[in-house]
């Protein structure tokens, strides 16, 4: 079973996310934010993350600094999802080392399509 | 007291001065030497010898009349702001160095009149200095109980004069630019001035609290001796002519008398330094002046029916009641008051006579030719003045015994050196004073001072033999002396004065206006009068015409100056405007230029006259001369003009870039508050969408989770309802589209109304909310508002308390007509420097560790709205737990604009 970790401050879009990907079999992790992310990455190596941008205490951009610096995530794959919508939000999520970037309001089936595509 | 004693007393009080002055020269910009004190207190050098011992002596005899020759500069001293202001001014742009050097200057570098000046300052003074050496003599004597010696060189006051010659000329002279400042002698001299109203004070003070019984007591055992009525009225009408006569004059002696030229002008620092002059000077007169009448008094009534010389009561009262301690302090005090006048004096007179006698006149060589002339004749040749001036003053008071007081021959003294007065003033108020009327005046003013006091104090006031000051010259009744055309009311020194100034100012005024100066003259009228305009680029003022060659010019600067400091002179020239080096020929400014350099050394007419000798002048009109003055006036206007404007034009550059940046940050935080703004206005719909999306695709999806994905798709509409509200809410605010409903409310009941809906999330965290209130406060407010705003307090109280023992305190006070309500929580607090900028519709913290904010940022940006159309006020405090919002509103109607 794959794993996912969802990384979002807001409980009613992490509930859905939740929901669809236990839906597609996947074994769901979750962390309202940096921190909490960060704490779950110590002891699970999941196969992908899905991090939202802006959050509490460490953002989203900080987290995956954070995540590349780890030896045993060297496969774990990063997708941002985030409001911000700029191209050079975008650029700067991308050159951080996220393998993908989708943008608030998202599609639910183009979350779980990108996701699949990346494993 | 022995006189072997007294001389080793003196020898280590000299001593101390050579050292003083030593040790000033070397360090001359400590602050110790360059201060307002040091400069005023050298000013004191006015008080001389006959301040210390001659005005007890006129206060014994003649009651109060000593007065007046200290109200007259006190009386000018304000006046010292704008005028000696402009001496100085003048004086350190043409590097003069004396007051001769100041005249002749201004009437067109005139040989003659600076002549005619030095010749008059050395007949004035010189037997003025003769009168301090005589004061230090007899008091020698006094104190040592010795006869005065008939054989010169067996007299060991002798050898204090020529100790003290010794050390006026080896100080005096230290530079060969007599422009130069002397820090060594005039920190010296200021020391002096500290210690003779010291040590005068003391023997004031002895005098009327130890040896009398107060004030009280000498007036009341003086008023019993005879005369005591008689000396101490003031008499009517023409004794307070004499008093104002006498105190013109003093008025006069202040600015022209060459020492205190010398330190007033010459040796000041920095102009500032009059500011300080202007009061302590004054107060140190007054200082000076309290116990000259005690004294007197004391010793007329310690001493009466007995034959003895009242300027002496100082000296001799201590004397007296055998108190030796203090007959050497004030011994010393007096000793102090006579140097320092010899010593500045003999400098200045012996800077004019190099200056303005021996060089141009040619009498140390050929000025103009190279071999003869050098820096080291001209500082010998200094050296020797001050030596033989102090030594000649000291043969005429032994030859002729000068046997009148101390104040008389310095009253004739004052008189003469007023004869500058008319032309000295006029230099610096009148344009068409001319040399020849200066000339004209100070001769006739000489004249007369020389028919009116010289003659008749030289044969002798009370000489009987002599009918010229009884009957007059040559009999005639009009021209008796000190009743000069039947004026018989005036005292000899008040009659002299007038008649004199009279003349003198009468023949400057009618020579000038009737003689018109040439344009050199006019010239340098111009840069004379208007000095504040020339200050800095005084160079451009000087208006000459012909062909110089800057070699010609650099050859005779290098023989004053040497080679190191005209090429470093010739650089400063080339900087200041901005001269292309390599240039020949040269131009009136470097003529100027030039003539300043060597006018410290050799005094302004020879500067003239050797300048001369290597250029070829063109004679240039008056009107062209005028023509030019006034051109190069409208230059000097638009310069300063333009100056100003660019001036103006860097601060409008400034504060428009100080505009632009704010701008660039409102700019950002406009964005960063977009971003802000979409980002939570995405978020609920993401949320709404992702929920929709399920529950239209998913149909296998369990009831119960179908229900909370319906609910939160309402919660999250409503959330997008109210930040839109929000962002109107402000809008309207901010355009001033919002109207209030105000009215007379409990605030206590709105509190309460407040809290209720909060409730629930009170709860869940655990907190306790606190109200401390009476039970009613009323206030007038628009309730539905103030609702809003404690809402908004209470969430971000909420928010930010801690997870554990939360606790919110609202507290209620009333203060002059508001009422003051305090929210606070135990939360992480507020960074102080956030204090302001919370209230900002756009802020985020910038300290804070978290990024994203809570909440939209524009919830206390609207209360702050809604406050302030309350005409209340909204702001944080310092606490030391916590964050505390305080906000007030006012108790009854504000009737303005509501």
């Amino acid at each position: 079973m794959k794993k996912i970790l969802i990384v979002d401050d807001e409980p009613n879009i992490v509930m859905s996310l939740e929901y669809t990907f236990k839906k597609n079999n996947f074994e769901v992790f979750i962390a309202r934010d940096g921190l909490e992310a960060l704490d779950i990455l110590k002891t699970n190596f999941p196969d992908v993350i899905i991090l939202d941008v802006m959050m509490p205490m460490v953002d989203g951009y900080a987290t995956l600094e954070q995540i590349r610096k780890d030896k045993n995530l060297e496969h774990t794959k990063v997708i941002f999802l985030s409001a911000k919508n700029k191209t050079s939000d975008i650029e700067k999520g991308m050159a951080l080392g996220a393998d993908a970037y989708l943008t608030k309001p998202f599609s639910i089936k183009k979350v779980v399509e990108t996701v699949l595509e990346l494993l | 007291m022995n006189s072997v004693v007294l001389l080793i007393i003196l020898s280590i009080y000299l001593a101390i001065l050579f050292y003083i002055a030593h040790w000033a020269e070397k360090n001359n910009n400590s602050k110790w030497t360059n201060n307002p004190y040091v400069y005023t207190l050298s000013l004191a050098v006015y008080c001389t010898a006959w301040t210390y011992y001659g005005s007890i002596g006129v206060a014994a005899d003649s009651g109060l009349s000593f007065l007046p020759i200290y109200l007259g500069p006190i009386i000018i001293a304000p006046s010292w702001i704008l005028i000696l202001k402009k001496i100085i001014r003048i004086s350190r742009v043409n590097k003069i160095s004396s007051i001769a050097d100041f005249i002749s200057l201004r009437y067109g570098n005139s040989r003659f009149l600076g002549a005619i000046v030095t010749v008059i300052c050395l007949t004035g003074i010189i037997p003025y200095i003769s009168l301090q050496l005589k004061a230090i003599a007899e008091t020698f004597h006094i104190v040592t109980k010795t006869p005065i010696n008939s054989l010169i060189f067996d007299d060991t006051t002798t050898y204090v004069a020529v100790a003290l010659a010794l050390f006026a000329s080896y100080y005096g002279t230290r530079y060969v630019d007599a422009s130069e400042k002397r820090k060594g002698i005039v920190t010296a001299v200021a020391m002096e001035s500290v210690l003779k109203l010291v040590f005068f004070v003391t023997i004031g003070v002895y005098v009327t609290f130890f040896v009398f019984d107060g004030f009280d007591d000498i007036y009341q055992k003086a008023s019993l001796l005879e005369n005591f009525k008689e000396k101490n009225t003031i008499g009517g009408l023409p004794q307070a002519i004499n008093w104002f006569l006498l105190c013109v004059l003093s008025m006069f002696a202040i600015f022209l008398l060459p020492r205190q030229f010398q330190v007033s002008v010459i040796e000041n620092n920095r102009e500032k330094h009059i500011n300080t002059a202007v009061w302590l000077f004054p107060l140190y007169l007054l200082l000076f002046n309290i116990f000259v009448y005690p004294i007197a008094w004391g010793g007329n009534i310690l001493f009466d029916g007995q034959d003895v010389n009242s300027d002496m009561y100082s000296l001799l009262i201590p004397q007296f009641l055998n108190n030796k301690t203090l007959t050497v302090l004030v011994f010393l005090g007096g000793f102090s008051a006579a140097i320092s006048m010899i010593i500045v004096s003999s400098i200045g007179l012996s800077t004019m006579i190099t200056n303005n006698i021996l060089i141009p006149y040619n009498l140390l060589g050929k000025l103009k030719s190279a071999e003869t002339i050098s820096s080291k004749t001209i500082l010998n040749s200094r050296k020797l003045g001050i030596f033989s001036l102090i030594i000649l003053s000291y043969f005429i008071y032994r030859y002729y015994g000068l046997d009148y007081n101390l104040v008389s021959i310095g009253m004739v003294a004052f008189v003469i050196i007023s004869q500058l007065a008319p032309a000295f003033f006029g230099a610096l108020f009148w344009r068409r004073g001319s040399r020849l009327g200066a000339i004209y005046s100070i001769l006739i003013g000489f004249v007369i001072c020389f028919f009116t006091l010289i003659i008749p104090y030289s044969i002798g006031i009370t000489n009987s033999q002599s009918t010229f000051i009884s009957n007059g010259f040559l009999n005639i009744e009009l021209l008796k002396p000190f009743q000069l055309f039947g004026l018989d009311y005036l005292d000899p020194i008040p009659h002299a004065l007038f008649w004199s100034l009279l003349f003198n100012s009468v023949t400057y005024f009618a020579v000038s206006v009737s003689f018109k100066g040439n344009y050199r003259e006019r010239n340098y009228a111009e840069m004379f009068v208007d000095i504040n305009k020339y200050i800095t680029n005084h160079e451009n003022a000087f208006i000459w015409k012909g062909t110089a060659y800057r070699n010609d010019i650099e050859k005779v600067l290098i023989r004053f100056l040497g080679e190191e400091r005209t090429k470093r002179a010739m650089n400063i020239f080339n900087v200041k405007y901005n001269v292309d080096k390599d240039i020949e020929l040269a131009d009136a400014r470097l003529i100027k230029f030039s003539e300043n350099l060597l006018t410290g050394h050799i005094g302004t007419a020879s500067a003239r006259i050797l300048i001369s000798s290597v250029v070829k002048e063109e004679k240039i009109s008056l009107p062209e001369v005028l023509k030019i003055l006034e051109e190069s006036k409208e230059n000097i206007i638009i310069n300063k003009k333009l100056t100003e404007t660019s001036n103006e034009l860097k601060v409008i550059t400034a504060k428009l870039q100080d505009a632009n940046q704010s701008l660039t940050i409102k700019d950002q935080q406009k964005d960063e508050f977009l971003d802000t703004v979409t980002h939570e206005l995405r978020t609920p719909i993401t949320a709404i969408r992702a929920a929709s999306e399920i529950l239209h695709d998913d149909d296998e999806i369990p009831d119960e989770l179908k229900k909370q994905f319906l609910q939160n798709i309402i919660s999250e509409s409503d959330r997008l309802n109210r930040l839109i509200d929000k962002i109107l809410d402000l809008e309207k605010f901010e355009t001033g589209k919002q109207t209030i409903y105000p009215s007379q409310n409990n605030l206590v009941q709105t509190i309460e109304k407040s809290i209720e809906p909060l409730q629930q999330l009170i709860k869940n965290k655990h907190i306790i909310v606190h109200v401390e209130s009476k039970s009613k406060v009323n206030a007038f407010y628009d309730e539905d508002r103030i609702v809003q705003v404690v809402t908004n307090l209470l969430s971000n109280a909420i928010k930010f308390c801690p997870e554990i023992d939360g606790l919110i305190t609202i507290q209620i006070k009333e203060k002059n007509n508001f009422i003051h309500t305090f929210v606070q929580d135990n939360g992480k607090g507020i960074n102080p420097d956030d204090f302001d900028v919370i209230f900002d519709k756009f802020y985020q913290s910038t300290n804070q560790n978290i990024k994203k904010p809570v909440g939209s940022g524009l919830g206390l940006a609207i209360c702050k709205q809604i406050l302030e159309y309350h005409k209340g006020k909204i702001w944080a405090e310092q606490t030391v737990k916590g964050a505390c919002i305080v906000f007030t509103l006012p108790k009854k109607m504000v009737t303005e604009n509501l």
